[in-house]
């Protein structure tokens, strides 16, 4: 399950990952920009992918772009590998790169992620790409493109800690639970895509580079490898990661970010890990 | 074990033979071909072409076949081809005024030099179903007799020599391309167009609709539609002198709307324009109705509709885009809504307590 495949023939009637080398170096482009100013969102001429809008097109051209042929790729929805979406995703790039895919988040080198972080650490030669449905963090407090880009040229980031703070005055707690807003090498404020704000501490300083991808919004960014990554809080109102009564149900970790099963018509309750690699990794380990 | 959106390759290869079933339908009915689909169904192809943006009779026919009929998938499928399609050249802008027309309609003039000419429409045709279409029914030909087309001028050429309307001038820069870079706001007349001439034409006669019913209200008058044959000239460097690809049939639309002018300006018209592959006069009228709408800022009208509102227009009229952001409402989210499961019972906690006391 967690081994190496054997790098598969690549289809011959495709450039090498799908796009033309214009693209791609247009793409590039616009990533060594997206490296240099953290956070900033980069236009980019975002191309029509032969997947729909909305199901990872950005991470997809993102990945194609980076894409050497000696690379492993490993691709995850929701922490799985073996999602359908992940498995379509994969299946691409071994059709149209010939590139080596794994499930192991040790043997990757490129990662393409929807709404998760792997849970093992992630090391300096890695690159993860993330899938961005809404890469703007204001846009649901300001629809308008035109005012937040102002917003962010001004470092104008007071709506955003007013919405923090009515949260707070309304709930009792800041009430966003996944695309949890951080704030990148003390300038831009990024929206760290739809992971769970569980996963945000393993933005701060990592050694892997980050690159999101959002297709559809035709924007790029980035957050360079050992980059402050904070995510939005208040002195008094400190920023808490979700944690679980429950451990896993098949591996035991109670350090997971954990997914609810309903097992019957009576409601109850399981919890598993969401990262199956990582499940896995540790029920061979437990065995032994 | 929780497995309803997991189930990996298999599943996905066996649901894509269960699609490729239920598009070919029942196999002792004959199978539809493509050239079938381009000659009896060219509407259908004309709006294939125009919002998946690739002028190819032959491979939108085969989308629409692919697609069992749906033609947003149908224009998505074209729209991923037309990404992988090297770019030779721009062309030199098209002369409407030279089409070989088909049908020309001006609904400001009674007559205008060339004539009116009717040409192929559902325009009063009573919506009764015809039965004998039931049976393989021969056809009745149009009688013809032997005439020429007088020159037809564009009739909103015609106001301009009199100063009556406003005059649209080039400003001979270099047109963006918006399949190759960012939209970004404000966007420039030609970007726009563009996205307009991409967008779904249901949005867009929606959003004209709207403006016709007071949201941002600009008068329309059916200066013109004219559909035809129009060449496609290209002139490369290289060359030194322009060539003919061929031609194209498109559907152009001028509306004459409400006049601006000020204690220093004439009064005038003003005009909003729309164009399509093939015969597509709903989608030509809708997108010029909200050609003249988005123009409101630069005639100093003010900014209060949704037709108006030029993000909001441009970032959602694009069906391949929306379809597929709503689509993927489709694929799993229960990392996101675990994480709003937790703090909606976090939130419940202390509600509950005051409840029981």
């Amino acid at each position: 399950m967690n081994d190496l495949t054997q790098a598969p023939v690549r289809d011959p009637a495709y450039n090498f990952a799908y796009l033309d080398e214009q693209t791609k170096r247009m793409i590039r482009r616009a990533l060594l920009k997206a490296v240099a100013i953290p956070g900033y969102q980069v236009p980019f001429g975002g191309r029509e992918m032969p997947l729909p809008y909305g199901w990872g097109t950005g991470g997809m051209q993102l990945t194609a772009a980076i894409l050497g042929a000696d690379d492993v790729l490993k691709v995850i929805d929701q922490g799985a590998d073996d999602t359908t979406n992940a498995v379509s995703i994969r299946r691409f790039f071994a059709r149209t790169a010939g590139v080596a895919t794994t499930e192991s988040t040790l043997h990757a080198t490129v990662i393409q992620t929807r709404h998760r972080i792997p849970e093992t650490p992630l090391q300096a030669d890695q690159i993860m790409v993330y899938q961005v449905p809404i890469p703007e963090p204001l846009r649901f407090i300001e629809p308008s493109e035109t005012e937040t880009r102002t917003m962010h040229a001004l470092n104008d980031y007071g709506v955003m800690h007013v919405k923090l703070y009515e949260d707070i005055a309304t709930f009792g707690h800041i009430a966003t639970s996944y695309a949890y807003p951080v704030m990148v090498d003390e300038r831009y404020v990024m929206d760290p895509s739809p992971i769970p704000k569980f996963d945000n501490p393993k933005l701060d300083m990592s050694p892997a580079l980050m690159l999101f991808g959002a297709g559809r919004e035709k924007r790029l960014y980035a957050v360079p490898p050992y980059t402050q990554v904070i995510s939005l809080d208040f002195e008094d109102h400190p920023f808490e990661a979700q944690k679980w009564e429950q451990c896993c149900a098949i591996c035991g970790s109670r350090d997971s970010f954990l997914d609810e099963l309903i097992l019957d018509d009576a409601g109850t309750q399981s919890f598993v890990c969401s990262d199956t690699w990582y499940c896995a990794q540790r029920v061979k380990e437990n065995n032994q | 074990m929780y497995v309803a959106v997991k189930g990996g390759e298999q599943a996905i290869d066996n649901a894509h033979r269960l699609l490729a079933k239920k598009r070919r339908g029942d196999t002792a009915i004959t199978e539809l071909g493509v050239e079938q689909i381009r000659q009896q169904l060219p509407l259908a192809v004309a709006r294939v072409m125009s919002e998946g943006s690739l002028y190819d009779e032959e491979l939108a026919a085969l989308a629409i076949k692919q697609a069992a009929g749906d033609l947003v998938e149908a224009i998505f499928l074209l729209r991923a081809y037309r990404t992988t399609l090297p770019r030779f050249s721009p062309s030199v802008p098209i002369d409407t005024a030279q089409m070989v027309l088909s049908r020309r309609l001006s609904a400001t003039f009674k007559d205008v030099p060339g004539g009116q000419l009717l040409g192929p429409t559902f325009d009063y045709t009573h919506r009764l179903l015809d039965f004998a279409l039931l049976a393989d029914g021969e056809y009745p030909g149009p009688q013809t007799t032997e005439t020429t087309l007088e020159p037809c001028p564009r009739v909103l050429g015609l106001l301009a020599k009199e100063g009556l309307i406003k005059n649209e001038s080039d400003d001979t820069g270099s047109v963006a391309d918006i399949t190759r870079d960012p939209l970004e706001y404000p966007a420039s007349r030609a970007q726009r167009l563009q996205a307009l001439a991409r967008g779904d034409e249901g949005f867009l006669l929606a959003l004209g609709y709207s403006t016709q019913r007071g949201y941002g209200r600009n008068h329309p008058f059916a200066g013109e539609i004219r559909i035809g044959d129009v060449e496609v000239w290209i002139d490369p460097e290289e060359l030194g002198f322009p060539v003919c690809l061929g031609s194209i049939e498109v559907t152009e639309c001028e509306m004459v709307n409400q006049f601006v002018g000020s204690g220093t300006e004439l009064a005038q018209f003003t005009r909003g324009y729309g164009l399509a592959f093939g015969h597509a006069e709903r989608k030509a009228m809708g997108m010029a109705l909200v050609d003249r709408s988005l123009r409101a800022a630069e005639f100093n009208e003010e900014v209060v509709s949704p037709a108006q509102q030029e993000e909001f227009v441009l970032a959602h009229c694009d069906n391949v885009e929306a379809a597929g952001f709503v689509s993927h409402l489709k694929l799993p989210h229960y990392v996101d809504f675990q994480s709003e499961l937790e703090l909606i019972r976090k939130l419940r906690q202390p509600a509950e307590g005051t409840c029981h006391e």
